[in-house]
Parts: C-alpha cells; structure tokens; sequence
C-alpha cells in the first residue's frame, strides 16, 4: 500500500476512534448526531477496506478467474450475470425491511450508547460477515439456499431445522410487523385512511403495468408515488371531515381485522395485481425516505437528548422487560446482526453475481448499508425529548391508561415532560393523541417529521408525521405480503409431500386453504398482541429477535461447518466467534423469557401471575374477560422459545459433531462446491 | 465536458432501468436473439405483456423480501 493510501486510513482509523470514544465517554446533557454517524462512518470504511478485504482474499480465497453460475447456467431469467450495482440494489432491497426503523426504536428505552455499540459492532463482526460468507457458499454450490447448504454439508437435522426455522420467523415477523401498523393507525382517521389509499393505489399501478402499458415499470412506479404523495394529503383533509373521519376511526381489534383480510387477500390475489406494484412503490419510498433522512440529519446535525445509559438497562425498561444483556442484542436484530439476510443471500442474489469479487461490496457492503440505516432510525429516536419518548412508546399497562398518570410516571423515572406538551406534540403532528402509541412507528414519524420538519418546512409537522407513517405502513404491508405467500409456498411444499395436488402453488383450493392456515397462524399472534393490556410489542418482538437469531446461528454454524471441512480450521473463529455470541445471547435470553420470576419478563410467570389475579378477582371486568386467553398465549410464546432454543443447540452440537468427525480424518458428507470452471467473461468486459 | 455528464447520465438511467426492470423485456428479447434465434427448438417469442406476466410470477417465487 502506498504511503499516502497508508496515511489516509490511518486517519480513517484516528477519527472513527476519536468518535467511538467521544460517543462513549460523553456524559453531558446532549451529544450532537454527528458523533453517531462520523462513528459509524468510518468504522464502516475501516472494516469494509480491511477486515471484508481480508475475508474475501484469506478465508473463503475468492477466485476472479472462476466462473460464477450466473455465467455457467446463464438462462436470461433468475441465473444472469449482472452488472454489480444492480445486483447490490436488489440485495440491498430485498435485505433491508422495516426491522431496522423498529428495533432501535425500541432498544433506545436503553439510551443510545448500547444499541450504537451493537448496531456497529454486530455489523461489521457479525451481520455483514454471515451475509457474506453465506452468499460465497452459495454461489460456489449454484446458488443453493441455506436449509438445502445445510443439509449438504452437515446433515438432514441442519436442513430440516432450517425451513422449520423460516416459517415460524414468518409467522411471527408478520404478526409483530401487523402489530406496528395497527398501532400506528389506532384512532388515527389520517394515518388509516393514507394506509388504506395505498391499497387501491397499488392496484391502479398493478393494472397499468399489466395492461395499459405492459411492462413499463418506471413510469407506473412515477404515477403511483404521486397518487402516494397526494394520499398523504387527502388523508389530512378526511382528518377534518366530520362525515368522513368517523369512517376512518377504529380501535385496535377491528383494524387487526382488516388487516388480516388483507392479508389473506395479498396472498390469493394474482402477484401482478396488489403484491408488485406494492413493492414498487414500496421500495422507491423506502430508498427516497432513508436517502432524505440522511441528508437531512447531516444538514440539521441535530442534537441527542436522551441519555448515554437510562437506568433501565436493570430490566425495569416500560416499552419491553428484561436487562441490557440480553435483551439489547435480541431487540436489535436487524441492522446488527439478521439471520433474515442468509435466506437472501442463498436466494436470489448469488444467481446474479458477474464474479466472485462482487460479493464483498453486495453481501458485506449491503449489510453495511442497512447497519447505516438502523443507525439513523437510533438518531431519530433519540433526537426526542427522553420524556415524550417515555410517553408515546410505554404501553397503559405500565404507565397507566389516562395521560395525567402516565405522565406522573414518567416523571417519577426522572424524565420531564407534561400534558400540555403532549396534546400540543399531537395537535403539531394532527393527531388526537400520542400517549402510548407503542410499536416503535409513530415515535419513528414524530423524530423524522421533527428532523424533516426542521431542515425543510416547520410548518408541515403533520404532512411530514403521515407521510413517515405512510413510509413505514407501506413497506411493512410489502413484508407481510411477500411474507404470507412464502409461507403459503413453503406450506403447499410441506403438504406436496403428501398429496400431490395440495403441493399444486396454481390449484386454488390448495391455494386458498394454505394461505388460510398462514393468515390464521399470523393473525392469531396480532389478535393476542392487540388486545393484550402491555401492547403485545413487548411479547411478540423478543420472540421474533429470538428466532431471528436463531437462524443467524443456522446460517454460522453451517459456514463454519464448511469451513472446518474445507481444512480452514485456522480461520474458523470468523464465523464461530459471531455463532457463539449468538449462542450466548439467544439461550440467556430464551432461558429468561422461560423461566425468569419477573412476571414482565417470564412467559410462565406472567402466566401464573394472571392465573392467580383472575382466581382472586383481582382483575377488572374487561381484563378477566381476555385473561384465559392471554394465560394460554404465554404458555404457547414458552413453549415456543423453548422449541426454539431446542432447534438452535441441535444445529450448533450436529456442527460440532460433523467438524469433530472432520478433524479427526473420520468420513463426513463430501464439500458440494461445483468444481473450478474458468470465466470466459474477460477483464475489461462490462458487466450489465 | 458536456458530452461527458451526459454519457454519466445515460449510464445512471440505463441502471436505474435494468434496476427496476423496466428493460426486462429487452433484455429477454437480446437473451432470445442470442441464444434461440438459431435453434431448431427455439421457445416461441413472448409478446411483452406474455412475457411480463411470467417474469413477475417468477420474481415472486420463494423468499424475495426480508425483515
């Protein structure tokens, strides 16, 4: 490296540290956003330039030469090469849903110091090496997903547990994300009438695309953001129609209602018609909305206000139970560190890829990316008041159902903030109320529409508040979408296996039965989460966090299985440090969740507690109507952590055996790399 | 100078295009001519709103969305 090139990152390296430790050892009043994102910034830079570089050329010696599947199995449709930019633009939106916008959001009840930390570290040691090394291996075995990798290398166990693995994220990724929107639309005529627009809006996109002028996808995505844009502010003018308004305000149940309709319609209906030009307009949004929000916050570099560390890292947290370790590392998946991601990495992705050196900067750098944007979500959580913060995000189970008492006790946590301030916050953000709108999304709008309200009009709170919601229910009802016809497709696979029609993804009694039993399993989970008195939120995420890392965990030990055979056991500890992390993290926090005596934290001992309130009469009329039903929930979310954790040690302890076997000269099953073929795409050839 | 920016944007469009798949149909059709023009076996060519419908189909075939 030349002396310059040195010196540079040497700089790099200076100022990314002198951040950290400015971050770290900070104890004022507020510290300014800068310090978060010059942080991150170089930390990024430093660990994409040496520790990606050093992987890619070291651990997995990625080839150049080689030809990749995209060009051996070159078929104009899934396998193609594709030119690098491209491809990183469909994995970065496939990756990147509205987990990391969430997870922060929650995780800040912590202070912004430990979420930061992670949301950093996860990445560049964790998240954005698994996505890597998972996308190498697949692409050396033609792009195989992760249960089929596993079952190839390590064994039918690995491959079983991984699809099992898949389908219950689903489930309880989609009820949890159902969860946040209704939250969001709770008593909102603006918010529910824009989610609502999107839907016939989309089917206009979907109908142009298809048959006024097939294929154009851009100038019906054009359309659609406009009609988008123009729905934010018909949903402010219903908001003051007497008539209309009352149209559009509901609580909680019948919106679940709704949503699980839609669901269930989403997953019958064509693909062309609601599913695409959703996603469409989904991901134009969501790449124009994360792109503003980072302009804004370096034009505005707005100060933080909550505290480095709340006291709450003792597990009093309001918005969900339990101490900072585990729980900040469970609450932030995405954005540190996703098991998600592998499935996309062993998808779609490796099937694109030109040349093996692509995979640093689409599966390392993507990651990276996506780090950048929980990041972003962690500032503008932040960026509020720790008071109004406290306010919009404790659920009336902790801080009470009338604004004064929530207020009182929000106090008492030490963190000021009034009534007055309130009302005065939701009448800027042209909303009736904003105490205990949990979820994590209407907190995300109030800090983007006071950061986009600052750098580009105060005087649009409102627009900016719905227009965030609008952004986050859009790309949240892609997810369930896209998410529930998976689970049907996995589902008719399953059922294939025993009667060949119902295996049929075009016979519609198969059709429809499957995509009930998915609506069903998802939709239960948002029943219970909906009229839960602690919001749900602080039940459905954990377990959601749980079971995405266990699949992380899936995804590491099968790359270190694979890289013990392929006699790397010197480099084993790349993927095997971030797995036992994980391993850690997921059984204490299974282990807490199952058996901790703090009834907010325990499954059974919120169980018991009930139970013995409800044989007491020591219950209102209203909440002993739903306790039985609550009682059986916990058991369920018990005995679900436990299958969980159960899966997660069988994969890690059939690892451990396959690369014992390995290392001790024992027959193990044979390395499925598809031999060396040389790339006829020559230097120089450009890639698209 | 000029002609430079504008060769950039050019650039810039044609990957927002191939991005999005807004130039799928072309490209299926460059795919066709390349590999099945010649062929006796050669699959019948799409109309663009034939070949439209089977591209979404399968774009939405198996896990494409993530948390």
């Amino acid at each position: 490296m030349a002396w310059h090139k040195k010196a540079g990152w040497s700089l790099v390296a200076l100022l990314g540290a002198f951040a950290l430790a400015g971050i770290a050892l900070h104890r004022g009043e507020s510290i300014n956003a800068l310090w978060l994102i010059t942080a991150a910034v170089c930390i990024y830079a430093i660990a994409y330039r040496f520790y990606a570089a050093w992987i890619a050329a070291k651990v997995l010696t990625v080839d150049a030469t080689r030809a990749t599947p995209a060009e051996r199995l070159d078929n104009g449709r899934d396998f193609m090469p594709t030119n690098k930019w491209v491809v990183f633009g469909h994995h970065f939106a496939a990756i990147a849903g509205p987990g990391p916008l969430v997870g922060p959001t929650l995780a800040a009840q912590f202070g912004y110091l430990p979420g930061t930390m992670w949301i950093l570290i996860g990445a560049v040691l964790g998240g954005a090496v698994q996505d890597m090394v998972t996308l190498f291996f697949s692409m050396r075995r033609n792009g195989r997903s992760l249960g089929q990798m596993a079952r190839d290398e390590i064994g039918a166990i690995g491959g079983t547990a991984a699809l099992i693995g898949t389908f219950m994220i689903m489930i309880i990724l989609i009820a949890v994300l159902g969860l946040v929107v209704v939250n969001a639309m709770k008593h909102s005529p603006w918010a529910t009438s824009t989610v609502a627009a999107t839907i016939p809006i989309a089917m206009l996109v979907g109908v142009y695309m298809r048959n006024l002028r097939p294929g154009r996808v851009l100038e019906a995505s054009l359309l659609g953001l406009v009609l988008l844009l123009l729905s934010v502010f018909l949903g402010g003018w219903i908001d003051h129609q007497e008539g209309l308004r009352s149209l559009f305000d509901h609580d909680g149940l019948p919106l679940a209602y709704a949503v699980i309709a839609y669901g269930f319609a989403a997953a019958v209906l064509p693909v062309w018609l609601l599913l695409a030009p959703r996603d469409y307009l989904s991901t134009f949004v969501k790449l124009g909305t994360v792109f503003l929000l980072a302009i804004a916050i370096l034009l505005l570099r707005p100060q933080i206000h909550m505290p480095a560390v709340t006291q709450f890292v003792d597990g009093t947290g309001p918005i969900f139970g339990g101490k900072l370790f585990p729980f900040v590392f469970i609450t932030i998946a995405c954005g540190a560190i996703s098991g998600f991601h592998a499935l996309i990495s062993s998808g779609t992705t490796p099937k694109l890829l030109a040349n093996e050196r692509d995979i640093r900067m689409i599966g390392y750098g993507g990651m990276l990316l996506e780090s950048f944007v929980a990041m972003m979500a962690m500032i503008a959580a932040t960026v509020l008041e720790p008071g109004i913060y406290f306010a919009i995000n404790s659920p009336p189970g902790v801080v009470g159902k009338e604004a004064v008492d929530a207020i009182a006790k929000i106090n008492s946590w030490g963190f000021v903030v009034t009534v007055e301030q309130m009302q005065q916050l939701a009448s800027d953000m042209g909303e009736q109320s904003l105490f205990a709108r949990i979820g994590g999304a209407p907190s995300l709008a109030v800090g983007m529409a006071s950061i986009f309200g600052t750098a580009f009009g105060k005087g649009m709170l409102a627009i900016w508040y719905h227009f965030a919601i609008m952004f986050e229910a859009i790309f949240i009802l892609t997810t369930l979408d896209a998410g529930t016809r998976v689970g049907r497709f996995m589902l008719q696979d399953l059922l294939g296996n025993f009667n060949k029609t119902l295996g049929e993804t075009s016979y519609t009694p198969s059709v429809i039965f499957t995509s009930a039993i998915v609506v069903a399993s998802w939709g239960y989970f948002l029943y219970i989460g909906v009229i839960d008195p602690n919001g749900g939120v602080n039940i459905l995420w954990p377990l959601f966090g749980i079971a995405n890392q266990m699949l992380a965990a899936i995804a590491l030990s099968v790359a270190t299985g694979i890289l013990v055979k392929s006699n790397k056991l010197r480099y084993a500890w790349v993927t095997g440090l971030p797995l036992l992390w994980l391993v850690t993290i997921t059984t204490t926090a299974a282990f807490q969740k199952i058996f901790s005596d703090d009834v907010r934290i325990g499954f059974f001992a919120a169980a018991n507690d009930l139970s013995a309130k409800l044989a007491t009469d020591g219950l209102t009329a209203d909440k002993a109507a739903v306790a039985p039903q609550l009682i059986f929930n916990q058991h369920l979310d018990a005995y679900l952590t436990l299958f969980f954790v159960v899966v997660l040690w069988v994969v890690v302890l059939d690892m451990f055996r396959v690369s014992l076997r390995a290392l001790t000269g024992k027959p193990v099953l044979k390395l499925s790399e598809t031999p060396h073929e040389s790339s006829r795409l020559v230097e120089g050839w450009v890639r698209d | 100078m000029l002609k430079n920016v504008f060769k950039r944007l050019c650039h810039v469009w044609h990957l927002i295009r191939r991005l999005s798949g807004d130039d799928a149909y072309e490209q299926y059709l460059r795919h066709h001519l390349a590999f099945h023009a010649n062929t006796l076996d050669a699959p019948p060519l799409l109309s663009r709103k034939e070949f439209y419908k089977l591209w979404q189909d399968n774009k939405w075939q198996g896990i494409k969305r993530c948390c």
